[in-house]
């Protein structure tokens, strides 16, 4: 039940991304190129999610379980470090090189996009590259679910 | 200058909604946040007992341009850059959001939906970010 809930959730938001014209490289870079032709389409895209979202989360913070039964998984760090901004900004200049983020890469790569393809692998590497490095300096460095599941439950 | 002639709000606000009610969805039931990087990177590098929901997830994001097409048509798809900006881009993605533990998904949409003061930050650093590599590679 739980696992065909989370199948609808990525289907939606993958029609979702399709729709918004996010899945589109070409009208990413365009919304990206705020000097030249600057298309504002993807601020509305936001604008849309975030409406909902607020909402929702609003909902799901008073709520220790989820509907389904699972235990409610909120990120609960608040530190704002040089790990977040740097990370960001590589991230960012991937984003801008490619038109790629990660949600319409995997999209794309659904809808046979060899390009998209090769750029999930390499994302895929990426991450496998961190892990790496971070099981060997900083097991802390595991992401925000990681820590809210220790938080909840110590044994994991 | 705005390019009027790409502009697409209605179709980019419902498309928005949409991520907003699937965001919703993965909330509500499942207890989680609907960050794509976050999602596939525990399947990458942390294999903690909670493989089902991500696969589950990941597999709907990958049926759904066929959904899509069966609504609406083929899905539009340009990518302007080369194999080897590809293969650039997508290490640094990979790399990037992991280090920040969230993407445009994680902490542009669900983050700053939770008001988040760190999902802040870190959705004005990727897109200045992406602004500037645009300015100066475009």
């Amino acid at each position: 039940m739980n696992a065909i809930a989370a199948f609808a959730a990525g289907l939606v938001f993958g029609v979702g991304l399709i729709l918004s014209g996010m899945s589109d490289p070409s009208k990413v870079i365009g919304f990206l190129d705020v000097t030249r032709a600057w298309d504002p389409s993807l601020a509305f895209v936001m604008a849309g999610a975030i409406l909902v979202g607020f909402f929702a989360f609003a909902l799901a913070r008073r709520r220790s379980e989820a509907f389904l039964g699972d235990a409610m998984q909120l990120p609960q760090r608040r530190d704002i470090d040089a790990r977040l901004i740097g990370g960001s900004i590589v991230f960012g200049i991937g984003w801008g090189l490619a038109g790629f983020c990660p949600g319409p890469a995997v999209v794309s790569f659904g809808s046979g996009q060899d390009k998209a393809a090769v750029f999930v692998v390499a994302m895929l590497a990426g991450m496998a590259l961190y892990y790496g490095l971070a099981s060997r300096n900083d097991v802390s460095a595991l992401d925000d679910a990681a820590s809210a599941q220790k938080k909840k439950n110590p044994a994991v | 200058m705005i390019d009027w002639q790409h502009f697409t709000p209605w179709a980019s606000l419902a498309g928005g909604i949409l991520i907003g009610v699937a965001a919703a969805m993965l909330v509500l039931l499942n207890g989680r946040v609907a960050g794509i990087s976050g999602i596939v990177g525990g399947l990458v590098g942390a294999w903690r007992g909670d493989v089902a929901w991500r696969v589950a997830f990941v597999l709907g994001l990958l049926v759904s341009p066929a959904l899509y097409a069966f609504i609406q048509g083929r899905p539009v798809v340009r990518i302007e850059a080369g194999w080897g900006t590809l293969v650039l881009a997508g290490v640094l993605v990979g790399v990037g959001t992991s280090y920040a533990s969230g993407c445009t998904s994680g902490h542009g949409v669900c983050g700053l939906s939770r008001l988040s003061p760190r999902s802040l930050v870190a959705t004005l650093a990727f897109m200045a970010a992406g602004m500037l590599t645009v300015l100066f590679t475009r």
